[in-house]
This record gives structure tokens, sequence and C-alpha cells, in this order.
């Protein structure tokens, strides 16, 4: 076993080939739950706790994929500068979408925070839960949340709203283009935005800039509200 | 050669965002300022579509691949999260899919009260 224990690349082709799996299994079924990637992360922590591999030994091969984030966010750009002439003449629809989408965000997070009795702490922990992770860390941590509980937040937000973005889009009769972007966008942040660039481009750009905008207004917003907890 | 410039040109970018993370004294990462600076390079030519978009399609493409770390890294964060894992959970469910509904809600009516959106399709 100290072969796979130590392995740089088997944790990695277990993420990316149950990738595959459940892209090939989506496509088949079409159900939401046979969402590509909620199969590979339940895979890959299945192999990794059965097979005793430590989540650094995953991590020393797994990063290089997490490096690239940083450049593919940056390409977001690409979609939104095609699209720019539809968020000019569409900007008000836009921004007002986002800006709710924000407010709801902190709204819900108190009142369901007092709901549960959660600390200050935990509560600032949780409001900037739909933002991307590397702005949300940094909220967290400015407000003295538990940035580590931050990050989980984020992740498990996202893959939620990745597995339920056309459920939701559906039940609530959003059907115009730029609608469901800034929705999912606003949500799941780049998570979401993965799959709003499956529905389409006009989806994936008004997403990609819901990520930022709504970033942005949180950081803001945030410091505000956590003086109401 | 052509992917090697786009990536390169990329890259760079990404680093301007960088610099900009490590000299602003704001909670804003290199990507985002990164995605601001591509965009404005768009714009105003600095960067021409063509230099990057083929590169850029691929990267987006894959990017669903680049969040299966960060999630895996679930597993090592459990300790934090069971403490309160039904809350979190619900609290997770609910408040994504109110915002997703609120926001993308207010951009359909607003879209609609000014006699865009659906007709355009």
């Amino acid at each position: 076993m100290t072969f796979f224990e130590e392995s740089v690349f088997f944790g990695v082709s277990v993420s990316l080939v149950s990738y595959g799996l459940g892209a090939a299994l989506q496509k088949k079924s079409k159900s939401a739950l046979c969402n590509p990637l909620l199969i590979s992360v339940a895979v890959t922590i299945a192999v990794l706790v059965t097979a005793r591999i430590d989540y650094e030994v995953y991590y020393e091969g797994a990063k290089y994929l997490s490096y690239l984030l940083t450049p593919a966010t940056v390409c977001l750009a690409v979609p939104l500068y095609e699209k720019l002439a539809l968020l000019k003449e569409n900007w008000k629809a836009v921004f007002a979408g986002i800006f709710s989408g924000v407010l709801t965000t902190l709204c819900s997070v108190l009142v369901m925070s007092r709901l549960f009795h959660l600390s200050h702490e935990e509560y600032v922990t949780l409001l900037p839960k739909s933002i991307t992770t590397a702005i949300g860390m940094g909220v967290s941590e400015e407000l003295g949340g538990y940035v580590t509980l931050t990050v989980a937040m984020i992740i498990i937000t996202g893959i939620f709203g990745n597995v339920t973005a056309v459920a939701v889009c559906r039940l609530f009769r959003i059907t115009d283009p730029i609608a469901k972007g800034v929705g999912i966008g606003s949500a799941a942040h780049a998570l979401g935005t993965a799959k709003a660039i499956e529905l389409g481009e006009v989806e994936g750009a008004m997403s990609s800039l819901s990520i930022v905008v709504a970033g942005l207004l949180t950081v803001v917003g945030a410091s505000v509200f956590a003086n109401f907890m | 050669m052509k992917y090697v410039k786009q990536f390169a040109i990329i890259l760079l970018v990404s680093l301007a965002g960088e610099l900009m993370s490590f000299l602003l004294p704001l909670p804003v990462p290199a990507s985002i300022y990164g995605l601001v600076l591509m965009l404005f390079s768009l714009l105003t030519g600095l960067i021409k579509l063509d230099a990057v978009h083929d590169t850029a399609c691929f990267l987006i493409e894959i990017m669903p691949l680049m969040f299966i770390p960060a999630a895996v890294g679930l597993m090592a964060s459990w300790s934090v999260i069971r403490a309160n894992l039904l809350a979190y959970l619900v609290i997770a469910a609910v408040t994504t899919l109110a915002v997703m509904a609120v926001s993308g809600l207010v951009t359909q009516g607003v879209l609609r009260r000014n006699g865009k959106g659906e007709d355009r399709k």
C-alpha cells in the first residue's frame, strides 16, 4: 500500500476519471444529482479515506489544479467582454439583481444564525458564504470568523448551487438567460458559474460578472451586517 | 507557439493582479483584480481578443476540475464542520436557494419592466 500512500498522481487520477465518469453518467441519466463535480468529490474522498491516504499527499498532486484557478478566473473576462453590449443595454437589471442577491445572502444568514443560536464568530464566518473563496477568506478573517469554516461553507454553497441551479431556475420560472446567469453567479460564485457556462454564453458571462460585483458588495455589506448580531 | 503566447499573456495578467492584491490594502484577491485588468485590457485594445481567446476558452472549460482539490479538502476540515453540521447544511441550502431565486427574479422583473428580456430571444 505504501505506493498509493505516497503517489502524487494516484489521487488526482481518481478525481479526473470519476469526473469523466460522472459527466458521462449525467449525459445518460439527465439527473441533477449525477453532477460530475459532486461524484468526483465523493469518490475521491471515499477512496482517500478507504486507502488511508492523507489529504496532504493528495494535495501534493492536486495543487496544480488549484494553481490554475487564478488564471482561469482572469479568463472569465473574455466571455464577459464578448457579451459587453448586452450588459450595457441591461445594466440596471443586472446590478439590481446582484444587489438584491447580496442583500438576501446577508439577511438570510442573519435570520438563520439567530434561529440556530449561533455565536457572533460563527455568524460572521457565514456572512461571506456566497462569494468567491479568496474574497470570502479575507472578509471572514477581518471580521474575526473561522476562516477554515468559511472556506468549507463557500465550497458547500458552490456545490449545492451547481447541482440545484437548473431546478431552481425552472421552479421559479427564471427563463431569461441574463437573469439565470445573475441568479446563479450571485448565489454560488465560480462553482455556480461553471454550471452557468454549460447553460450558455450569456448565462456564463452574466454569472462571471456577478462573482466580481457580488464579491465586492459583500466586502462592504458584511462589515455593516457584522454589527447586527 | 500560439498556446504558449496566449498562456503567457494570461499568466502576466494574473501576475499584475497578484501585484495589485499585494500593494492595495483591500481583501480583494489577485484573481478578481486580474479579471478586471483583463477586461480593461480587452476594452482598450491593449490585448486583442485573438491573443488570448483559445487558451481562455480551454481554461474556462476545465474550470470545474480546479475546484475538486478544495472540495476534497472538506475531509480535512470535517472536525470543524461536524460541530454544527445540521445548522450549517440547512443554512447553506436555504440561503443559496433564496439568493438564486431572489436575484434571478429581480433581474428578470426589471428586464421585463423595461420591455426587454424575453422578446430579445
